[in-house]
Parts: structure tokens; sequence; C-alpha cells
């Protein structure tokens, strides 16, 4: 099966199913490099995370990981979160994404993120969210960011 | 010459030249590097964004070499496609102040002047 194949049995004629979409991203690709894997999901929510590796870190005198895994983990969880709430599989890039690095994340933890979409029009989807590692009522970054559908219907 | 930490391996960057006075970090397009098939994933763009920043202040730095550089926040602007090809990008430090560094890249893939995305930085630079 090529990439496209494998992505496209991760979609559902009747809705979109998150945890295929991982474990088939997994195998293929950055996300997969870096280790994501899936947490859970609500109806416009996704929460994805990644075990820390000496491979990742950003700053080796501190051992703390590098910015850049973190928003691959937040781009992802964005991107589903669109997805399970519109309940479909639609095309789409991200228009950007600004991220607050609110402190370092810790060395050894698990780094969790939940990114939600809060708002779809026809041509833009808003998504916001945080990641944390532990605790969720001390998070290590906030993002907010847009997405534009590739296939606009209107 | 500027060490890039691990997770800059995992990129697979290397350093290819300076524009400006500023390095130059390449990026060979594989599945590291993979998002949607035939496209970059828009997180490995924005590490390889990060990089070129953090190695521009660095290098504007220049001999306080002890400093640590923390990130306060980055935008992102994904501009168009990343496809499968090697990928260039370069930081710009705007405004290099006592307590905030203002740091810009851009990421290209053929050509220079069509950027696939941009990034605005603001860091600290911890001193002593």
């Amino acid at each position: 099966m090529s990439d496209s194949d494998h992505f496209s049995s991760a979609i559902h004629a009747g809705g979109f199913e998150p945890t295929q979409f991982i474990e088939t991203a997994r195998m293929h690709g950055h996300s997969g490099k870096i280790g994501i894997r899936y947490n859970g999901h609500g109806d416009d929510w996704v929460e994805l995370s990644f075990d820390w590796h000496e491979k990742l870190v950003g700053d080796s005198a501190t051992g703390t990981t590098a910015s850049g895994p973190i928003i691959t983990l937040m781009d992802m969880a964005s991107s589903l979160s669109i997805w399970v709430r519109s309940g479909r599989y639609i095309p789409q890039v991200t228009l950007d994404l600004r991220v607050d690095y609110l402190r370092p994340a810790r060395p050894h933890h698990t780094v969790h993120g939940r990114c939600e979409c809060y708002r779809m029009t026809r041509s833009i989807a808003f998504v916001r969210g945080q990641a944390h590692d532990g605790d969720p009522q001390d998070p290590l970054a906030h993002v907010a960011g847009t997405f534009i559908f590739l296939d606009n219907p209107a | 010459m500027i060490a890039l930490p691990p997770y800059a391996d995992l990129l697979g960057l290397r350093r290819d030249g300076e524009r400006d006075g500023m390095p130059v970090l390449a990026m060979d397009f594989g599945r590291q590097v993979l998002g949607r098939p035939g496209f970059l994933h828009g997180g490995a763009i924005s590490g390889l964004l990060e990089m070129a920043a953090f190695a521009a202040l660095r290098t504007a730095l220049g001999a306080e070499e002890a400093v640590r550089i923390k990130p306060v926040n980055v935008t992102v602007d994904f501009m168009r496609a990343g496809r499968e090809l090697p990928t260039h990008a370069v930081g710009h430090v705007s405004r290099l102040g006592k307590r905030i560094a203002n740091v810009e890249a851009i990421a290209w893939q053929e050509n220079p002047d069509v950027p696939i995305a941009a990034a605005r930085m603001n860091m600290l630079p911890v001193r002593g």
C-alpha cells in the first residue's frame, strides 16, 4: 500500500477515526520519528503525546526538549481536532501557528498536547491548545493557529 | 562555528554556507520530515526555521558565547507546500536588545525569493 492509501484507509466513509490515523502516521514520517501517539479525543478536541528522548533535545546542557517537536505535536493535534469536529477528513493545510513557550519541558517527562477546533468557516478553521508535561494546570506551551481548507465547497 | 543540538540531527540539518553573514541551514527531504504523503511536515519546517533563528542569534551574539537563549514565542506563516526537495533556511536578527531579541527566519526550496514559510521569534538572551 502506498502512503496515500494508508492515509485514505484511516478515513472512514461515515466519519473520521483519529486513532487509526495516528497509528498510520507513526509508521510514516516526521510525527513517527518523534514518537507521537494518540491519547484521546472529544467532539472538538484531540490529545496526543510523546516521550522525552535524547534525540529530541534542543539544549544539550540542560536536556530540555527542543521547541520543534512541541510545534509538531500541536500542529498535528490541531489538525486532527478539525477533522473530529467536522466528522470527516477535509484536505487542509496550516496557515499559521503561534506558540508561546511558557516554560521549558522537563527532561524525562512525557509531553501531552491537547488542541481544540473552536470555530470553522467555509474556508478557515481556528484552533487553540495547550501542552503540559504531567500537570495540566501547569502548561508549558500555549498555541493558537488557523488552517485553510484546500477544497472550498463554496 | 555553531554547534547544532540533537534535534537538528533528527531533522537531518546541516550548515550550507551563509547569506548576509548569517548561517544557512539545509534539510534534505526524507521520511524523517514527511507530513502528508509527498509533502514536508509543518512541524519539520517550523523546527528548521527555529534552528535557523537560533543560529542567527547565536551568530549575532558573537563573542558572548556564554549566553543562553530561551525562546519566548514563535509565529510561523506557511506560504507554500513543502515539496520533495531540499529546504534551506536563514535567520535575521532585526533587533538585539539587552533583554529581548527579535529574530525572523525564512525557508525556501529552489528560490530564496519564493519562501515556503517564515517565522518570527522573540527570544531571551540570558547572560550570566
